[in-house]
């Protein structure tokens, strides 16, 4: 079929943002590199385009290979923000980008006398997390408080689970993107726990926050309670929104590794609708443990944690960053250096900074949160929940891959749940799972890329996209025809009779009729036809243009490549 | 427990070094009433008799006085009073206003609340959106909620008035009310005694009648000893029965608000109106309020012998050595009048009950470090000007928080601390639990258990300023039930 070899080639809008974009074909897959230093944007990562594989980045960063002779042992912690209507333990709404200090009431502003009371979705939400990454469920578990002194954690605690996390020992299985090499991975994940998030420390850039405060007293009234502290103004809008905090193995190698781990966790959490997932907005946040060790070496090396990545790419730079630091200092004989410490990430630079320094562990003096009661499932309630579990995208690729769908097509259609959904609905209609995924990886992509859109704002519902496949399947229209009204489908709607009928766009498919075209455009170009008969064959594509030409595209090209071959030949 | 007692030292129905001075006060007719109040009483059978809630309530249904004059003639008490005795860190304006609403109401034969006019006492540390909430420190000074606590909203549906707010031991840590930021509230037996602690005056205001009840709150003895203190009738519910929401934090797993009053009546009354489940506080309980008061009915219509049957244990632990000779002569004759009405009083041994002091307090100060931490200068009380966040924090709470607070805040932190916690938090855990269960053993065999609530009346003021660590390890009242 036209549509599966052009593809690619029918991105070209896309193509065009990116005049550096490099195709070259590996082991029978094309894979997609762009030289360009561009990073990943929020937009694109809003509109839940597929991440990594299609991201530009640098190609010599992606392919980062470790120095012979070490291992880079890397360790990831998420933290994915909830979806919950309301705050972790009061009635707060969770409003992002509402005016600080808004959504806010005694309990998250942690008042004296305000207790705090669970919400019963973030305990659904974690169990739905834990099934979904395969752990053990404690059927009883606690909260425990979270000790230290900072402006943006009110109680100067932070209610969280220290030694009874709500799910233990799971594991997530992932393909790597075949442009990276492919491969199936399963990493470890330690624990899954529930907590509240804190506020947030806004610094005005000019003056301080204090001229909004007018009075000392002021503090006090409600509605315009503001924390200040030099200029910095807490806001408590995020305070006690729901967290879960996810810990992993410490099983990843490479950033690239860690960095599909992260994807991952997304479209984990994106699936079962307890996170919006987004990076750019903090919603999901990971914070990466990275050592080094000689192979040949069994204990690990010094541990440095990497904070401030804002996108999967990040993770992965700045992993293969801080693995070339260290293997750099291990090899210069200056492995003390690495230090137990925290850096962070910086994107402009591409390089990571210390942030602080640990001496020692830092105390926390968790202890049981008396405020509130134990959690307890009932075995019930965890089965109740594994029933409503949608398909996880790890049984969706599984499935995908059984339709004969190359890994590329399988990663590409279960990034996105929303994808996935529109081709399962689609195939569902009869239509043929490959000719699905050409069109909705080529055209429709293009189209939702260029229009900034997602699968569900396109007009194109899948019962007609299966009804525009059978049309061209069943020769009532040509394909070319098929690509000029999907986009008007996918822009305007309607049905693909309609278009058909409207337009009167029925392929030619009478021999005789294509007959007497193809008749007409050989004698009205007898010099070209005696180029032909002379040997200069390429001509066929110049008679196939004329003949389309006065069927307007109708005439079906199979007949028509077969007529006119028939007559070109006739007389030789 | 109960440990509802007489007064060792003083008998009279109203303090004596204060009551001279009433004489130019309008008397308190209300205070002599005595008539049974229609409508409560349990079928054939009247109230009793020193209920102040029930006969305020017949007298303003009846039209004998109003709830106006009821509420002057308590706050000119309470001026008067007061400069001696120091019970309040704030007074209500709207008490007249509020006397005024129920006047009406009544007028116009409107449905009023059982504490309809009852003039109601709250201490500091539970939060009233009208008036200042410090919990007796300077950290909150000025500090103004936006909320009233779970406890005073009931109340206050019910009728009730808040005639102001007690003073207490900063943050409920400390046992003579000597401990609060602003001033030291005096026992209205005697001058020169303090009223008891945490709660104290939330028992000097009702042992002098400058309000009819008042809340308190106990998290290892401070209703009931100051109860004590002050010859009223202090009650320390089950933890959990009361919500705690608006109860400013000291200890999680023990503060409960408790009542005070002149009567067990009142004070039934009063819990009753208070209790039950809330949904802002998690760990209040779902189980049904029983109507406490309702049970009750007056001596004269009882038999000769009512608790015939009621077995009644004596914890031999809290009339041991370092107990006064007068308390455990008090204790032993209200363990007779009980036999008297029938009771078979023996006395038990609670083997872990030694233990539950040096729990009490590692599992207190654990989690009033930690309740405490909010307070860190950043949003209450008198930010101090600092350069550093660090100094804003030491700084703030340096000056901010009393002495008693800051060595508990010491203490638990230092319990909770990597490598210690084994050792103290999670062993006084362990303890708990062991209390819980020789608790459990003795009541399977008794109906009740009945202990002195102090181990002696009350102290002279300075006495125990500087030793109040020590003082907790004699301190008896206190249990984990
Ligand atoms: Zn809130």
């Amino acid at each position: 079929m036209a549509s599966t070899f052009f593809r690619t080639i029918q991105t070209h809008p896309f193509l065009l943002l990116h005049p550096t974009a490099v195709f070259r074909r590996k082991n029978g897959v094309l894979r997609c590199t762009m030289r360009s230093t561009q990073t990943q944007t929020p937009t694109q990562e809003k509109q839940q385009s597929p991440q990594i594989k299609f991201s530009p980045q640098n190609p010599n960063k992606t392919f980062y290979e470790i120095p012979k002779g070490y291992e880079a042992i890397i360790g990831i912690e998420t933290h994915v923000q909830l979806s919950t209507l309301t705050k972790a333990f009061c009635g707060c709404p969770c409003n992002y980008g509402s005016q600080p200090n808004t959504s806010i009431c005694p309990v998250c502003m942690g008042l004296p006398g305000a207790l705090p009371v669970l919400n019963s979705k973030v305990i659904e939400f974690a169990v739905k997390l834990g099934l979904a990454l395969n752990c053990k469920l404690s059927l009883n578990s606690k909260f425990d408080r979270k000790q230290y002194f900072y402006p943006d954690l009110p109680k100067g605690y932070q209610i969280s689970q220290f030694d009874m996390p709500i799910a233990t020992g799971g594991y997530i299985d992932l393909d790597l993107p075949v442009e990276f090499g492919g491969g199936h991975r399963r990493f470890g994940i330690t624990r899954v726990h529930m907590e509240e998030d804190a506020g947030k420390l806004l610094h005005s850039e000019n003056g301080d926050y204090s001229q909004e405060i007018t009075s000392p007293t002021l503090q006090y009234v409600f509605c315009s309670f503001m924390l200040i502290f030099r200029g910095s103004m807490v806001d408590l809008n995020r305070a006690g929104v729901p967290l879960l905090e996810i810990v992993s193995e410490p099983d990843m190698r490479n950033g690239m590794e860690a960095a599909e781990y992260a994807a991952e966790l997304q479209r984990l959490v994106r699936y079962l609708g307890v996170s919006n997932g987004n990076m750019q907005e903090g919603s999901l946040r990971c914070d990466v443990n990275v050592s080094i060790r000689p192979v040949e070496q069994e204990k690990f090396g010094t541990k440095v944690e990497i904070k401030n990545l804002n996108s999967f790419s990040a993770v992965n730079r700045a992993i293969d960053f801080e693995i070339s630091r260290q293997v750099l200092l291990h090899s210069q004989g200056q492995g003390d250096q690495i230090v137990q410490e925290t850096r962070l990430w910086e994107e402009g630079s591409q390089e990571t900074f210390t942030m602080r320094k640990k001496e020692g562990l830092a105390d926390y003096r968790y202890f049981p949160e008396p405020d509130l009661p134990e959690v307890i499932l009932t075995k019930e309630y965890v089965n109740s929940i594994r029933n409503t579990l949608p398909e996880l995208p790890e049984m969706k690729r599984r499935r995908y891959e059984k339709m004969d769908l190359s890994m590329q097509d399988v990663l590409y259609l279960a990034n996105d749940i929303n994808v996935a959904d529109y081709f399962d609905a689609t195939i569902a209609r009869g239509a043929d799972a490959k000719l699905v995924a050409n069109w909705i990886m080529g055209d429709i992509a293009a189209y939702m890329k260029n229009e900034k859109l997602s699968i569900n704002d396109v007009k194109l519902k899948p019962d007609e996209l299966a009804k525009l496949i059978a049309s061209i399947k069943s020769g009532t229209i040509s394909g070319k025809i098929g690509k000029e009204i999907l986009f008007e489908l996918l822009a305007k709607g309607g049905t693909v009779k309609g278009l058909i009928d409207e337009k009167d766009l029925v392929q030619a498919i009478d021999p005789v009729e294509i007959g007497k075209m193809v008749d007409k455009v050989l004698s009205d170009n007898l010099k070209q036809l005696e180029q032909y008969r002379g040997g200069k064959t390429k001509l066929q594509g110049f008679f196939t243009g004329q003949v389309m030409k006065i069927s307007k595209g109708k005439a079906s090209p199979g007949l028509l490549n077969k007529i006119l071959l028939e007559k070109l030949n006739a007389k030789n | 427990m109960l440990s509802a007692m007489q007064h060792p030292l003083l008998f009279s129905r109203f303090p004596r070094h204060i009551s001279s001075s009433f004489a130019k006060s309008r008397p308190l007719h209300i205070l002599s009433s005595a008539q049974p109040t229609a409508g409560l009483s349990v079928a054939d059978q009247s109230p009793p008799s020193n209920s102040q809630i029930l006969s305020i309530r017949h007298s303003l249904l009846s039209g004998h006085f109003t709830a106006t004059q009821l509420a002057e003639s308590y706050l000119n008490r309470l001026k008067l009073t007061e400069p001696q005795l120091n019970s309040f860190l704030h007074i209500s304006n709207n008490v007249l206003k509020e006397a005024q609403e129920i006047d009406d109401k009544i007028k116009k034969k409107e449905e009023v609340g059982p504490l309809a006019g009852v003039l109601v006492g709250v201490k500091d540390n539970i939060c009233t959106a009208d008036m200042p909430s410090t919990g007796g420190s300077r950290i909150l000074e000025g500090y103004r909620p936006p909320f009233d606590a779970t406890a005073v909203k009931r109340v206050k549906e019910l009728g009730g008035i808040v005639v102001g707010k007690t003073n207490l031991d900063e943050f409920g840590m400390g046992s003579t009310t000597e401990a609060s930021a602003f001033k030291v509230t005096a026992n209205p037996w005697d001058l020169s005694r303090v009223a008891g602690g945490s709660s104290g005056g939330s028992a000097a205001a009702v042992s002098a009648r400058q309000c009819v009840v008042s809340l308190g709150s106990d998290t290892g003895g401070s209703v009931r000893q100051p109860a004590s203190f002050c010859d009223v009738v202090g009650l320390k519910p089950t933890y959990g029965r009361v919500s705690r929401f608006g109860l400013m934090a000291y200890a999680s797993s023990l503060d409960a608000s408790g009542c005070f009053g002149s009567s067990v009546t009142d004070a039934g009354i009063l819990l009753h109106a208070i209790s039950g489940h809330d949904r802002f506080d998690a760990t209040s309980s779902k189980q049904e309020v029983p109507d406490y008061a309702s049970q009750f009915i007056s001596a004269t219509f009882l038999k000769s012998r009512p608790l015939e049957g009621l077995r009644v244990g004596l914890i031999r632990e809290t009339i041991d050595e370092g107990v006064d000779s007068g308390v455990k002569s008090v204790i032993h004759g209200a363990a007779s009048h009980l036999e008297q009405l029938g009771c078979m009083v023996t006395e038990v041994s609670l083997p872990s009950f030694s233990l539950g002091l040096p729990a009490y307090y590692i599992l207190a100060s654990s989690e009033s470090s930690s309740n405490l931490s909010r307070y860190d200068g950043v949003r209450y009380g008198n930010q101090v000007s600092a350069d550093e966040l660090n100094s804003l924090y030491e700084d703030s709470r340096a000056k901010g928080f009393g002495p008693e607070v800051k060595m508990r805040i010491l203490m638990g932190t230092y319990a909770l601390s990597a490598g210690y916690y084994d050792a103290y938090y999670k062993r006084a855990q362990q303890v708990r639990t062991l209390i819980w269960e020789s608790f459990k053993a003795a009541l399977d065999e008794n109906d009740i258990l009945i202990s002195p609530a102090a181990p002696s009346a009350a102290y002279k003021i300075g006495m125990m300023l500087t030793s109040s660590v020590i003082f907790f390890f004699f301190l008896l009242s206190l249990s984990f039930l």
